[in-house]
């Protein structure tokens, strides 16, 4: 009744030849699409652009960050200081330059670590559901009763001011954002028929949830991810601001313009404008990345 | 019970089970994390005795279970306790700053409402064109601007370089005298004392924090009405509405925006939430005399009481108009509270 249909070797190899072939076209097709998303394209350059800057760091400028220099004290930017030099006559470029790793920094690990505890818990929740569920749903609505930076503020507050702590407040601030997209998608892909393929042919639970279902509950949270991501520096850069968190003399966004915020009435506007702009533009990158990602991935669905 | 009675029981019930879980996180973040307040509270150069004598005056040496019970009795009382830095409690010290946040967040709402409502709208009637790209990059710009910055640029340019401005320094000149207190915003009172001077004055201190906070806030309305008008257009209703001649102004004005309406109300919460966040950013830049400024000068004292009661207020405020909003909601449109 079966007639088994077992291939010869070069047909196998006829196949992958043929799949390669296929991979490419797939590839450049993926390269021509996001081309029609200009400005997803531009927020890729930028964030590889800081990526770079955060590398290279110290090699792009002959100054140290924390050295004052009382002969150079608020001198404008010229061709020697590009940023010009705050109170101390420290470079404000070369401190811009530096804060920057700091400042990806936190931002990749409140991102990635809010994703992942996350999105790992309104997985399990989704999948298993029950009282558990109900109890951690309950608790996420409580969270999200506090804006996010209110709640980031107090929890930075209570547990001191270092930048460990800070990543610690503004990661929990996020995290229910996770659980809640990643529980919503997981509702949705356990009714799917390779949820009960999988189990029906012995898979346990555990398995069937974190291998078959999670990674296809987590676009959402993907996107969600860049954009934290981005709210995650203004964030960071807000509570420096407010002198919580991360302080002086460290170079850090918030904290550089924060420093020259005091001179606001005086006018040496340089000294807190650069910072921000590196803020800014960072932030700017990250929410055109996320919400290409969204658009891209709204239209593959359609 | 019929659907909508049981509908609004079941919203209020949850209201509640959400704000005593509000009271349980607010007291868990300042009582349960490692740092111990009644050190904070003696600073740094303070001996084991004044610690302990402070412990035992702040209730810090009684068990954690007893702690919550007293400070969840009091809370039921309507009292935020006394601020460690003033003596004063805490309540008071919040109703009497409220009315200059109030202000200041209620003309940046409205601000932002305008600014969102138009360029939402444009983008959507003109979508796919360069006014829609323009519409939505700055949107995303207003997302990603950092709030402080930004306020120092205006500082900058409206005050130091154009000089139409007045110098960043609360909500009147220090010469003249506050209006008679009937509302506690001074644009109002200022009126209705009759009182031109006052009034233009605070006008002046006003609108420049006003519209810092309202360019970050239009952001996400933007965003949400262009949506909302976006799914109203492509609807059967307004093709039908264009098909039988209805005038197109008419019928985006009238038919269109009234539906694209009720989603955008949804997101009022979250404008609201950006408006409080960012009212703590703002208040401190402009030295705006809010609760905003107030929960500031309170965390970097660790005046934990103080804390407490701001982020209380703030998220019991956020509730209760979330609360509002749904029950709205579920009045419009029969389908939420049948789900």
């Amino acid at each position: 009744m079966f007639k088994l249909n077992i291939a010869r070797p070069e047909e196998l190899q006829d196949y992958s030849r043929r799949q390669s072939a296929v991979n490419s076209r797939f590839r450049s097709r993926g390269l021509r699409q996001a081309l029609r998303y200009p400005l997803f394209v531009l927020g890729v350059l930028i964030i590889a652009v800081y990526l770079l800057v955060a590398i290279l760091g110290p090699q792009l400028t002959p100054y140290n960050p924390t050295e004052t220099n009382p002969q150079s004290v608020f001198k404008p930017p010229s061709a020697e200081f590009r940023f010009g030099t705050d109170n101390f006559g420290r470079d404000v470029f070369t401190r811009v330059v530096h804060a920057t790793r700091l400042d990806l920094m936190i931002a990749l690990l409140v991102a990635t670590s809010s994703f992942l505890i996350g999105s790992l818990i309104g997985g399990l929740v989704g999948f298993y559901g029950g009282w558990v569920d109900s109890v951690v749903m309950r608790i996420v609505d409580v969270m999200f009763a506090f804006p996010a930076f209110i709640l980031a503020m107090a929890i930075t507050s209570a547990l001191g001011d270092t930048v460990q702590n800070v990543i610690v407040a503004i990661a929990a601030a996020y995290t229910p954002y996770f659980i809640r997209l990643t529980r919503g998608e997981m509702l949705k892909v356990r009714t799917q028929q390779y949820a009960d393929a999988a189990i029906s042919v012995g898979n346990p639970g555990w398995r069937v949830m974190l291998v078959h279902l999670l990674p296809n509950a987590l676009t959402p949270s993907l996107v969600q991810m860049t954009l934290v991501a981005g709210w995650a520096i203004l964030d960071a850069a807000g509570l420096a601001f407010l002198g919580l968190g991360i302080t002086p003399p460290t170079a850090e966004w918030g904290v550089l313009v924060s420093e020259g915020a005091q001179r606001i009435i005086t006018g040496e506007y340089w000294v807190w404008l650069f910072p921000g702009i590196a803020i800014v533009l960072a932030a700017f990158a990250f929410n055109l990345v996320g919400d290409g990602l969204r658009d891209i991935n709204t239209r593959e669905e359609q | 019970m019929s659907p909508l009675p049981r509908f609004i029981l079941r919203r209020l019930l949850l209201t509640v089970v959400t704000l005593v879980g509000v009271a349980v996180i607010v007291f868990m973040i300042t009582h349960m994390l490692p740092n111990n307040p009644a050190a904070l509270r003696a600073g740094p150069l303070a001996n084991a005795e004044l610690i302990a004598q402070y412990e035992r005056d702040m209730g810090l040496d009684k068990p954690i279970l007893v702690q919550f019970a007293d400070y969840a009795g009091l809370l039921l009382k309507g009292d935020l306790g006394e601020s460690w830095r003033t003596g004063e409690p805490v309540r008071e010290e919040l109703a009497v700053r409220l009315p200059a946040t109030f202000e200041l967040a209620l003309t940046a709402f409205i601000i932002a409402l305008l600014l969102g409502l138009t360029l939402g709208i444009l983008a959507a009637v003109y979508a796919g064109t360069w006014v829609d790209q323009a519409v939505r990059i700055f949107a995303t710009l207003g997302a990603s601007l950092a709030l402080f910055w930004l306020a120092l640029v205006g500082i900058h340019a409206f005050y130091f370089l154009l000089k139409v401005a007045p110098a960043p320094i609360g909500r009147l000149t220090i010469s003249l005298s506050e209006p008679a207190n009937v509302t506690g915003l001074f644009l109002i009172d200022s009126l209705l004392a009759g009182d031109w001077a006052t009034f233009l004055d605070s006008l002046d201190h006003l609108w420049l924090p006003a519209s810092t906070l309202a360019f970050i806030v239009s952001a996400p309305i933007i965003k949400m009405v262009r949506a909302a008008m976006l799914d109203a257009l492509n609807s059967d209703y307004i093709r039908t509405a264009l098909a039988i001649g209805v005038p197109a102004r008419q019928a985006v004005v009238e038919d269109a925006l009234r539906n694209a309406m009720i989603p955008v109300l949804t997101m009022l919460g979250i404008v609201f939430g950006y408006l409080m966040a960012g009212n703590v950013i703002v208040e401190r830049v402009f030295a705006w005399p809010g609760i905003g400024n107030y929960a500031w000068n309170a965390l970097v004292t660790n005046d934990f009481n103080s804390v407490q009661g701001f982020v209380l207020l703030i998220a019991v405020v956020y509730v209760s108009l979330n609360l509002l909003i749904d029950l709205a909601y579920g009045l419009i449109d029969p389908r939420i509270r049948l789900a």
